[in-house]
């Protein structure tokens, strides 16, 4: 089967973020920008099911500024077959993306996309679902073990309760969760194979999909910081503090 | 208008994040309906009926809907969003899984995990909750995740009125297996008054064993980081985080847990932090009221028996 992987470059999850003096949102000059998290364990499931012959053709894709290419890189280099980059400096909504992915899983004819259940950036969590939505495609949030099948995917979902497995008819879509797998540090020699490797480059414009967003951001701050409290010496302490200064036990 | 909160509920019982949710769409001024989509459901429905601020319940019920699978309750609630101008539901892994399918097809962009409402602005945490965003819709249908620990149970003693609907939920493609849940007596981790939490430095499962005893003695809920559930210590629904679970206790015990932004943003709104950790530099130290540098071997026995002394 033919498997997309939406990738997307976001603040490294390192790098604690900044908000602009302006408050028009969070500085992201001179800081290091890594693949969001969940979208390596996308990439990394993308190529094992390459690598077992359960993926015919691996296609990573990014919505996103010229740097964004970087990231396609990393998926390539990681061994993903090649790259479809959508070039905006917009900050897009989830639902503009969706939207994107939706014109390009079509003109790719993708039975699969694996993504990340959340950018670690804005973390709206919603790109995934809005997505399957518009495709009217099943959804298996929060993946923890993929099993394919015949025309069909066994996903095992990482839930508030502890772990649900649902079956979903092909063409479906998967959300990554922080235990599917742990990908894999791209070799050099894959690093320079991956320069030869193609990438597509077009606008939404191109694609013929509207990114008005739907929400506009009044402000961006600081959250108030919390003061560092006291040390205490002793356990008998900790517990006298905590019953007869805070009065939580 | 009106908004429809979406009941977190197992079909026979309702969970507190129903109350604050509706406490939080309260806050937008409109009437409140409670949509009940199970199987089974009538005790979650005659429960939410109770709540303070409802119009009314509406309950449907179907196959598809016993364990609220994404498909159909975007199906369902598509059913009913022409009476509604807001659709709301708390950010657990049931709704987060489908409310998107939702504002997809409303052609909206959803506000996710909400922790704030200013008239038409809602606040919510991006960036680990390093940054604080202020967003208002610019027209159309809005659908919204809130996170429950920020908001306060709706109190009771409503009497909503009560109907059923039925609704077509063709092939979905979907279909469930299997569920394992983790069994557990003690309160849950984003309701609890009390929550102590082990990460790396526990060093196995077994010693969760320690964690477990205090956590009985208090009544808390136990947590854990993403090292902790990784390493196989304790279940994946364990984990406290950006990631994971958002909880804010009245009091939250971090052992053997560094403080790493990722862990942080799950804990930091908790009222009092308490820490263990053998490292005087680890970062949770900066958030924690009080903090004890000390081995965590050596500190939850002796923690066990100062509680005690003073009769747990
Ligand atoms: C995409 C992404 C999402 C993430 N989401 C989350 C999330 O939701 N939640 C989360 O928690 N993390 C999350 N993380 C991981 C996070 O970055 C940290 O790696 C993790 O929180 C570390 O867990 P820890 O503190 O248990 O382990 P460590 O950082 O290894 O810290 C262990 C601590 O235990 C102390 N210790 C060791 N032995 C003892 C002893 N005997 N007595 C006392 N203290 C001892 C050490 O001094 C140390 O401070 C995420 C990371 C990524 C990349
Ligand atoms: N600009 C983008 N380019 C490519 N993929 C994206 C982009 N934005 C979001 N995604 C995908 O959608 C997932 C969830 O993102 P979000 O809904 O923003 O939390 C990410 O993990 C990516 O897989």
């Amino acid at each position: 089967m033919k498997v997309l992987v939406p990738v997307k470059r976001v603040l490294d999850y390192n790098v604690k973020a900044r908000v602009k003096p302006d408050q028009t949102g969070v500085d992201l000059s001179n800081v290091k920008m890594s693949m969001n998290p969940f979208d390596e364990i996308a990439v990394e499931e993308a190529v094992r099911m390459q690598e077992a012959g359960t993926a015919t053709e691996t296609i990573a894709v990014s919505v996103g500024p010229a740097k964004a290419q970087e990231t396609i890189r990393t998926a390539l280099a990681m061994g993903m077959d090649r790259g479809v980059h959508i070039t905006t400096d917009e900050d897009l909504e989830p639902l503009a993306v969706a939207k994107i992915l939706k014109a390009v899983a079509e003109a790719e004819g993708a039975e699969l996309v694996l993504m990340g259940k959340q950018a670690i950036d804005n973390d709206y969590g919603a790109t995934g679902g809005m997505f399957a939505a518009l495709m009217d495609w099943p959804i298996g949030q929060y993946a923890n073990t993929l099993a394919p099948g015949e025309g069909t995917i066994e996903v095992k979902r990482e839930i508030d309760g502890g772990l649900q497995t649902v079956t979903l008819k092909l063409p479906a879509v998967v959300t990554t969760d922080l235990r599917l797998n742990e990908p894999r540090y791209a070799s050099l020699p894959n690093i320079m194979k991956a320069k030869r490797k193609p990438i597509e480059a077009k606008t939404p414009e191109d694609l013929g999909v509207d990114t008005t967003p739907r929400l506009t951001i009044v402000k961006v701050t600081e959250p108030k910081t919390r003061e560092a409290g006291v040390i205490v010496e002793t356990v008998a302490e900790l517990v006298d503090k905590l019953k007869n200064e805070a009065g939580v036990i | 208008m009106a908004t429809l909160v979406v009941a977190e509920h197992n079909n026979t019982s309702l969970s507190e994040a129903t109350s604050k949710t509706v406490s939080a769409a309260k806050a937008l001024g409109t009437d409140i309906d409670i949509l009940v989509a199970g199987q089974g459901a009538s005790a979650a429905s005659e429960a939410a009926a109770q709540i303070d601020g409802v119009r009314a319940v509406i309950t449907v019920e179907h196959d598809l809907l016993a364990r609220q699978m994404p498909e159909a309750m975007e199906a369902t609630i598509m059913a009913l969003m022409d009476g509604y101008d807001t659709v709301m539901a708390a950010d657990t892994t049931t709704h987060k899984a489908y409310m998107p399918r939702v504002a997809a097809k409303l052609d909206t962009q959803q506000i996710s995990s909400v922790t704030g409402i200013d008239g038409d602005v809602f606040e919510r945490p991006i960036y680990a909750g390093n940054a604080l965003a202020y967003v208002k819709s610019t027209g159309g249908k809005k659908v919204v995740t809130v996170r429950t620990t920020a908001f306060p149970l709706s109190g009771d003693g409503g009497s909503a009125a009560s109907e059923s609907k039925s609704v077509e939920i063709g092939d979905t493609g979907s279909t469930f297996v299997s569920e394992e849940l983790t069994k557990s007596d003690r309160p849950e981790l984003t309701g609890a008054k009390i929550v102590i939490s082990g990460g790396r430095g526990m060093g196995s499962g077994e010693n969760f064993a320690l964690i477990d005893t205090i956590a009985d003695k208090l009544g808390a809920a136990v947590g854990a980081s993403r090292a902790a559930v990784d390493a196989g210590y304790v279940p994946n629904d364990y984990q406290v985080g950006q990631t994971g679970k958002a909880v804010a206790p009245q009091l939250y015990i971090a052992v053997g847990i560094s403080g790493a932004i990722q862990h942080l943003a799950g804990m930091k709104d908790s009222k009092v932090i308490a820490a263990i950790n053998k490292d005087e530099e680890a970062p949770i130290f900066q958030v924690a009221d009080y903090g004890l540098v000390a081995d965590l071997f050596k500190a939850l026995p002796e923690l066990d028996a100062e509680l005690a002394k003073i009769g747990y």
